[in-house]
């Protein structure tokens, strides 16, 4: 059935919204890379924060707490920088792949991974610290190896921080922009987030298709979160069968 | 459902039949010599001690701060000492002078924490499991469902840690810990908040397992009523030394330290002089030193090897004196003796009354002697004191 004349007027006068769901797809391709590789590294990084005795320790703590002060751009230069032809990680990088790793995909996951460091370690590490000792010590005790308790009494006393760790860095990945336009520039595809996106139309005046994208960002970014929160509400919600 | 597994397999199990799996009771000894200095809250002093604890119940007794859980921290290997030898048997488990520092996981040294830090993210069967990792799933089910019977908690096996009682909590710590089968058992005021036949029950549990693995246990208490319901051996630490060690009977009807007649609940210390001694009755006079202006407080108390005029400390528990309001007859006691009620106190269910007889005693009644002696301060009294009720120390 034709809708009557008025409003489908109505809605052609809409300006047209196009998503650029390539730009959407990669976001996402990017941040689950990035907070899966940080739990994996946050993890021994945040147990060395929570328990060495290093009296040193405080320098390692600044250097990771970087990136949240650092302009994106300082922090994107020089992964620029350590990224191109002219580093020895960058040569390295060439004589095993044949390419540079600035503008492209992988370079993007390296710089987002520093960028995203902090928001993974710090929660992973306060929720290490707060694990009671006396916990450890008891599964010493029991002839536990460090890496058994580890994986058996203080991650899974730390789920919370974990999760709210990965989130965190999650989130902060899909929004960023900085290091993403030093490290990648701006390929469709390759290296164009959803951030880069926004910038370009808006600087292209397309304030719809800008809308359009940034809703999407924004819903997505939302229920995300609320997923996180409602399954930290409730640690050990889920009860053994009786 | 472990009940039904285990009386399949033939596994009825009672404290007494859980054998030792891999160490015989040859009766080991601990030796611990070692030397830790700590920074206490506001000083610092060092733990400085040496025992041997042999199979059975050692225990450690002393004052909060006196170093009580860092030594079981040296011997678990979770503090490590300054300097010193912690060897089970043969078997050395740190020595300052070879290097030697065996790993915590490594000592097979059980500890009970005074927390107990079950881990509650598991279940009271995960929990007593978490230490069988290195065996087979089947016989790790074997024991487990035989330990938790044992201690009668076998119900609670599906249960989270964090759900049970206090006292179920105390039977999973422990169980946890002896499932593993360790070589020495070090026990940090495990049963503090239990009630007394709830603690009581637990003990006779655990006397029944070490009758088998007859392994050295070092426990640690500041209760009184602990030290004589365990004691094989005491050893009294203060301030991170040993002061004295024997049985309880020793160490605490007649100590010889002030710091563990304090201890040992003695509401009243005096310093003494011997007046006169009468082998013939087995007792001697003592006078208690006075204020100037009091009269002389002269006391029969047992007899000790001490010369007439020396000094010595008497230590009177305000619960083993009598209050009379008048002067009583035909008593055993020996000491009775005039003065006035200055005080009176009520703690919970006990008045705690203050007696001036030219020294000041405290004297621990019930409600019910108050009320019906009519007591008030200003009041005459006459204190009733026996003789064996005199504790003599050196000064």
């Amino acid at each position: 059935m034709p809708f009557p004349k008025p409003f489908a007027r109505q809605v052609r006068a809409l300006p047209v919204m196009t998503i650029d769901w390539q730009a959407f797809w990669l976001t996402l391709q990017l941040a689950v890379t990035v907070s899966a590789i940080l739990l994996l590294v946050g993890l021994p990084v945040a147990y060395w924060i929570a328990f060495s005795g290093w009296r040193w320790k405080f320098l390692v703590e600044a250097v990771v707490a970087l990136p949240i002060v650092l302009p994106p751009t300082v922090l994107g230069f020089y992964v620029l920088v350590a990224l191109g032809a002219r580093s020895p990680l960058g040569r390295w990088w060439i004589s095993l792949t044949g390419h540079t790793l600035a503008f492209t995909f992988s370079g993007l996951v390296i710089g987002s991974i520093l960028y995203s460091l902090p928001f993974a370690v710090q929660p992973f590490a306060a929720s290490f610290a707060g694990v009671d000792r006396k916990l450890m010590a008891a599964s010493a005790t029991l002839g536990a190896s460090p890496l058994r308790t580890f994986f058996r009494v203080i991650v899974p006393l730390s789920i919370p921080g974990l999760i709210t760790g990965t989130a965190l860095s999650f989130a902060h990945t899909m929004g960023e922009f900085g290091v993403v336009l030093m490290v990648g520039g701006n390929i469709p595809g390759v290296t164009r987030t959803v951030s880069i996106d926004i910038y370009d139309r808006v600087q292209a005046s397309d304030y719809a298709g800008a809308n359009g994208t940034a809703l999407v960002l924004l819903a997505f970014c939302f229920v995300v979160l609320v997923i996180v929160y409602s399954l930290n509400r409730k640690p050990w919600a889920v009860g053994p069968a009786k | 459902m472990s009940d039904a597994r285990a009386i399949e397999s033939g596994a009825v199990a009672t404290l007494a039949s859980l054998a030792p799996q891999n160490s015989k009771p040859d009766g080991t000894l601990l030796a611990v010599r070692l030397r830790k200095r700590m920074a206490g809250q506001g000083h610092e002093f060092a733990l400085d001690a040496e025992f041997q604890a042999a199979p059975g119940f050692t225990i450690l007794f002393g004052a909060s701060g006196a170093g009580k859980t860092t030594l079981l921290d040296c011997v678990a290997g979770l503090t490590t000492p300054d300097a010193g030898r912690i060897a089970i048997g043969e078997r050395i488990l740190f020595d300052s002078s070879q290097g030697a520092d065996v790993a915590v996981a490594k000592r097979r040294v059980g500890y009970v924490f005074q927390d107990l830090a079950l881990f509650p993210h598991l279940t009271v069967e995960q929990n007593v499991q978490y230490g069988l990792a290195h065996l087979g799933q089947a016989e790790r089910r074997e024991r487990s469902s035989a330990i938790l019977q044992a201690f009668r908690i076998a119900h609670l096996a599906r249960r989270w840690a964090r759900e049970i009682s206090g006292g179920e909590s105390q039977r999973v710590a422990l169980a946890r810990t002896l499932v593993t089968d360790p070589a020495v058992l070090l026990l940090d005021e495990p049963l503090a908040a239990l009630d007394a036949p709830t603690k009581a029950k637990i003990i006779d549990d655990l006397r029944e397992w070490n009758r088998t693995h007859c392994i050295p246990i070092l426990y640690v208490t500041h209760s009184r009523e602990e030290v004589f319901a365990l004691g094989e051996r005491v050893i009294v630490l203060d301030a991170g030394r040993i002061v004295v060690e024997g049985t309880p009977h020793d160490v605490m009807t007649a100590p010889q330290q002030e710091t563990v007649a304090q201890l040992a609940g003695f509401e009243n210390i005096f310093d003494a002089t011997v007046e006169s001694a009468h082998p013939e009755r087995g007792t001697m006079t003592c006078r208690l030193a006075t204020a100037s202006d009091a009269g002389t407080v002269l006391l029969e108390t047992p007899l000790v090897r001490a010369d007439v005029g020396s000094a010595l400390r008497v230590g009177i528990r305000a619960g083993d004196i009598l209050l009379a309001t008048s002067l009583p007859q035909g008593l055993s006691a020996r000491n009775v003796i005039p003065g006035r009620v200055t005080s009176l106190q009520q703690r919970d269910v006990i008045v705690s009354s203050r007696v001036n007889c030219g020294v000041e005693m405290e004297v621990h009644l019930t409600l019910a002697a108050r009320d019906s002696l009519q007591l008030a301060p200003g009041r005459e009294v006459w204190l009733v004191i026996k003789t064996h009720s005199c504790h003599l120390m050196q000064r």
